[in-house]
């Protein structure tokens, strides 16, 4: 390019100046999009997939059938912003369901019933004390939820400032606790830090109950259900709610990707820009301040503001030049930890397949299925993982959208999505994901299944499968980690991502962060992308729209 | 039913002897009850038919609190107070340790960068304990409800948190819950070294390297020392029953009495309070309190009976873990062992086989399905080297820690498992010393199962109840009863399943001392 034809390609971008750029179209970079636009200001959205969403998608991969690719269930999504953001004038429709359960080895299974009665006589099926004690466990879990709700929507407070809002928080919080009683106080630390087996030892002594519920202390974590610290996790699966119905979940109708289109129409129609197609190369930063991006393509775009919605280690160790970061944020940034532990496979059925030790029309079809009855066998597949390789009899979390959601396949098929943990980003003996590995690892899924239906295999069209390596690929999250970072104490609150950066603003001037890198974490949940919208307009002196604090 | 007593005092082991010593000094008129037909719980010496002591069960010291040394003015000698320990490897090429000194020994691979890392690593991890540390010698502040002293206590705390500096602070609060192999990895390349440090944080619990909280127990490890080294470990002169003897002369100096064979049947109890104890023969003993050094479960519902407790607590106390995963293996050999690349010398040391963080996580595995480990991480002393005075033969003696070897075995701990558990740690030791079955005159195999029988410690567990963040301070042994008061009045906890816990520290035993004194009356 002549020196001319620069210049005039540079005047052209200034025109193009922008307020804000957010890096990544996932559901908390339109999130953070969606309230900046609604602050009046001018706002580009960048995204290097030809689809919006991240890992909040709907795909058709196979003709007829949309497949929730990544994410599959909906129930963490704050509904503050689904309130703020009008998101159903947009389109988005959540469907709540119930059921699930466990298929058991012994030929037995358990449901999961929304009747609390009816729960209570099928958990006493199994063990007659694990009913009587249900009410108590659900109890004490709804009053962790019901403590940790309220800091989702907050800055998580450094306790190392002397900053009066750091401090104000802190008091808040010190205040929010000192209302439980010494007893509820010792329990919570107690919650905090114990393992999930150890807690649901706490409550039930049926095997397969305790597996039931421990699945949501492990999934998207590289911990077994025997570390501690996996109490805490459940929280993360707990603390939704759909339509008011706290630990409700639901399906989005029309796939995941559903969310993502209501929060990029609501975006657009407050006068924001997407453009998808789009990747990031570098920020560019000038005397230790933001001035911009430069993509892939060689394109430039201006703002003064720029908001990474890509995870941490993604953001300050591969599109921030390292020279422009102080060698010690750097070095805390490479220690964070994102691993891979889980993978996916959706699939395209013929019909619906056969579990005979089930009668045909049990609600158990109608929510998250799992053939895991006990933490024995939980634990196990995690040392598989320690191992560097996949569970050979994987934790499974299987469900079929189609019996709640026509819209996703054809009539009388249908779409199941399998989450399978764990599974290692990094295997054993440095071999690869790509090739007979993957395969492998889809045969061990439908393998299990088939263990429990006859026909099963018989009525597979179409699938896919996805590993650790895959969803990094394609969703750019590193390893693959749904969460965007273990959801372990060193890793939450004014320790996510980094001590001293956990109020989504990074050591450069005007670049922030918004993924589930940052608190409250991993999820659908869309909080971190609000909070980070808080604290940019906060530094802008924006007109403010995230409501809260 | 003559006399009745200020303090009766449950098991001399250091902790109940400890309690009674400060509250005899204190002018109280104690009595020190001891099932066993000797004093010292599980620090004892015991001498065999090869003329050799054998350490039975505690095999270090590090972390007798210097308050009690000094307060109880114990008459105590050490064979040697800074032990260096020695991880070992299979080829020959060992690591030394020494503070935070290493060597490598037969030219073993260790970068300088490791060397430089793995200091600043134990530095600031020291640091950080020696704040923890304080709160080693007082009760627990409590959550609620609190007084003054607990309010000066979290003040000195917050403060002395404060004061080591932002950067500190931020990553002592980033590591506190951490797990040890993240934090080593994060510095460390050498795979013998992160394994014997990996190590030493899970000693004596159920933790692997990989399991989060795993640095906050290697840091109440580092929090005590040895005649002023922090992180220091020792062997005393003529064993481990010298601590014992040594607080057992301080509490009948200061004028305690102590029976042994007395084992306590139940607690009396009048108006939910405690009023003295029963004994198996019958015996009936009156007290204004009672302290029991026994563990928790034990106190409780042995002693006490679940009828005097509310459901709830009992449930709770059902609940805490106090399952030991640690065996002991003392074998006495015809001679001195000879360890692959290791001198006489080198054997005044504690070795250990821990090689690497995969080995130690592999060998836990087990534990957490109720099977012992076939490749067990070893923690070894040879006390008969370190201190010849506790040989009068020629003959020496391996004192061995095993892990993992979980108290609840699915299969049962039979005869001919604990033959197995022993062959086990047998073979382990051969790829390090290749004769040492040949030298092995006599065995003895104690599974966590066996301690639980000979020291009446329910679980088997060193430490009465797991190191771990939801069993320390004021959640230790239960909220409510974590200030060695419990829910009966007049009885007390003084041992290790109280706050701070495990190892021969007699902290718990200080401790509920000055709050049995502290009360009125």
């Amino acid at each position: 390019m002549g020196r001319q034809a620069k210049r005039l390609a540079t005047d052209k971008m200034n025109q193009t100046r922008y307020d804000a750029i957010i890096i990544g179209a996932g559901h908390n970079g339109l999130t953070t999009a969606c309230f900046m636009a609604k602050a009046g200001l001018k706002v580009l959205v960048l995204e290097k997939n030809d689809y919006l969403g991240g890992a909040a998608v709907s795909l058709e991969l196979h003709p007829g059938w949309t497949y929730s690719n990544c994410s599959y269930v909906c129930s963490l999504l704050r509904p503050e912003i689904v309130r703020d953001l009008d998101l159903p004038k947009y389109g988005l429709q959540v469907i709540p369901y119930s059921g699930g359960g466990v298929f058991m080895q012994n030929g037995d299974h358990l449901c999961n019933y929304t009747d609390h009665d009816a729960h209570r006589l099928e958990l006493a099926r199994h063990s007659k004390k694990d009913s009587e004690a249900y009410d108590r466990y659900s109890t004490d879990l709804m009053r962790q939820c019901r403590f940790i709700k309220p800091l989702l929507m907050r800055m998580a407070p450094d306790p190392t400032s002397f900053k009066p809002r750091d401090l104000a928080e802190l008091a808040y919080l010190g205040k929010r606790f000192h209302d439980f009683s010494e007893a509820q106080m010792a329990e919570t630390l107690r919650f905090w830090t114990m393992s999930v087996a150890e807690f649901l030892d706490e409550y039930f002594e049926s095997d397969v109950i305790k597996a039931y519920y421990a699945g949501s202390g492990i999934i998207g974590t590289a911990l077994g259900p025997m570390s501690p610290g996996t109490a805490y996790v459940l929280l993360h699966h707990y603390m939704g709610e759909v339509d008011g119905n706290i630990g409700a979940w639901g399906f989005a109708r029309g796939g995941m990707g559903s969310i993502s289109k209501a929060m990029a129409a609501c975006f657009e129609d407050h006068g924001g820009e997407i453009r998808s197609g789009c990747g990031v190369d570098k920020v560019l930063v000038k005397n230790g301040r933001t001035i911009g991006v430069v993509l892939k393509n060689g394109d430039d775009y201006y703002a003064n503001t720029v908001i990474s919605n890509a995870d941490v280690k993604h953001t300050f160790l591969d599109i921030v030049e390292r020279n422009d970061l102080p060698e010690d944020f750097v070095r805390q940034v490479e220690r964070f930890k994102i691993r891979g532990s889980s993978g996916k496979l959706n699939i395209a059925l013929d019909g619906m397949p056969e579990f005979p030790q089930v009668p045909k029309d049990s609600p158990i079809f109608n929510g998250d299925m799992h053939f895991t009855d006990s933490i024995e066998r939980m634990e196990r597949g995690y040392d598989d993982w320690k191992n560097g390789t996949w569970s050979k009899d994987p934790y499974l979390d299987m469900l079929l959208p189609t019996r709640i959601d026509p819209t996703m396949a054809p009539p009388g098929k249908h779409y199941m999505t399998v989450f399978v943990q764990y599974a290692p980003y990094h295997l054993a003996n440095n071999e690869s994901w790509d090739g007979p590995n993957r395969d492998a690892f889809a045969q061990t899924v439908f393998n299990q299944i088939s263990e429990y239906s006859p026909n099963f295999k018989d009525m597979i069209l179409h699938y896919e499968c996805r590993t650790p390596l895959d969803i990094e690929r394609e969703a750019g999250i590193t390893e693959g980690n749904i969460f965007q970072g273990e959801l372990t104490f060193d890793q939450l609150l004014f320790n996510r991502p980094v001590p001293g950066y956990a109020q989504y603003r990074s050591p450069i001037k005007g670049l922030y962060m918004c993924g589930s890198s940052t608190h409250p974490g991993g999820g659908v949940m869309g909080a971190p992308g609000a909070n980070a919208a808080r604290e940019v307009l906060r530094d802008l002196g924006a007109r403010q729209t995230v409501r809260g604090y | 039913m003559t006399t009745r007593y200020d303090t009766i005092v449950i098991g001399a082991g250091h902790n109940g002897l400890t309690c009674a010593a400060y509250l005899a000094k204190a002018g109280k008129k104690v009595l020190v009850l001891e099932a066993k037909d000797r004093i010292g719980g599980m620090a004892i010496t015991e001498p065999t038919e090869d003329g050799v002591l054998i350490p039975t069960c505690a095999h270090l010291l590090y972390q007798l609190h210097p308050d009690v040394i000094r307060d109880l003015n114990l008459n105590l000698k050490m064979a040697a107070s800074s032990l260096p320990t020695i991880a070992l490897g299979s080829d020959g090429r060992h690591l030394k340790i020494l503070g935070e000194t290493l060597t490598a020994m037969n030219g073993a691979d260790l970068s300088s960068k490791d060397q430089e890392n793995y200091t600043q690593v134990m530095r600031d991890l020291k640091k950080f304990a020696r704040v923890l540390g304080a709160l080693l010698g007082q009760k627990p502040p409590r959550l609620k409800n609190r007084d003054w002293e607990d309010t000066k206590t979290l003040l000195k705390l917050g403060l002395s948190i404060r004061m080591m500096g932002r950067k500190s602070m931020q990553e002592f609060l980033r590591i506190a819950l951490l797990n040890i192999a993240d934090q080593l990895e994060d510095h460390l390349e050498n795979d013998l070294l992160m394994g014997v440090t990996a190590m030493e944080a899970v000693w004596g619990t159920h933790l692997a390297p990989r399991s989060p909280g795993s640095v906050l127990s290697l840091m109440y490890r580092l929090a005590g020392s040895m005649e002023g080294t922090q992180g220091a470990i020792g062997i005393p002169a003529g064993g481990m029953g010298k601590v014992s003897e040594a607080l057992e002369q301080a509490a009948t100096r200061a004028g305690a009495t102590i029976r042994t064979n007395a084992p306590v049947k139940s607690l009396l109890v009048e108006n939910d309070t405690v009023i003295g104890v029963e004994l198996e023969s019958g015996e009936k003993l009156l007290a204004n309190s009672v302290a029991s050094s026994a563990d928790p479960q034990r106190t409780f519902l042995s002693l006490l009976g679940a009828e005097h407790l509310d459901a709830g607590f009992t449930r709770r106390l059902n609940k805490i873990r106090n399952r030991g995963d640690a065996a002991k293996v003392n074998l006495v050999l015809d001679g001195l062992p000879e360890f692959n690349g290791l001198s006489q010398q080198d054997l005044a040391a504690k070795l250990v086989i821990a090689p690497s963080i995969n080995y130690i996580e592999k060998a836990f595995n087990h534990a957490k399905y109720g099977e012992f480990s076939e490749h067990p991480a070893l923690e070894i002393t040879l006390p008969t080297v370190v201190d010849p005075a506790s040989s009068r033969s020629n003959k020496h003696v391996l004192s061995i820690v095993a892990q993992y070897a979980p108290y609840q075995l699915k299969a049962g701990w039979s005869e001919e498992q604990r033959a197995d558990l022993g062959e086990a740690v047998i073979r382990t030791l051969e790829a390090y010393a290749p004769n040492i079955r040949k030298q092995i005159v006599s065995q003895q195999v104690l599974t966590p199962s066996d301690l639980e029988q000979l020291f009446n410690v329910t679980g088997g567990h060193w430490h009465h109840l797991e190191i771990q963040v939801d069993q320390l301070l004021m959640m230790r042994p239960l909220h409510g009863t974590a200030q060695y008061e419990t829910p009966i009045g007049g009885l007390f906890l003084c041992g290790a399943g109280a706050h701070p816990g495990g190892n021969v520290t007699g902290a718990p035993g200080m401790n509920a001392a000055q709050r049995i004194l502290s009360r009125k009356g």
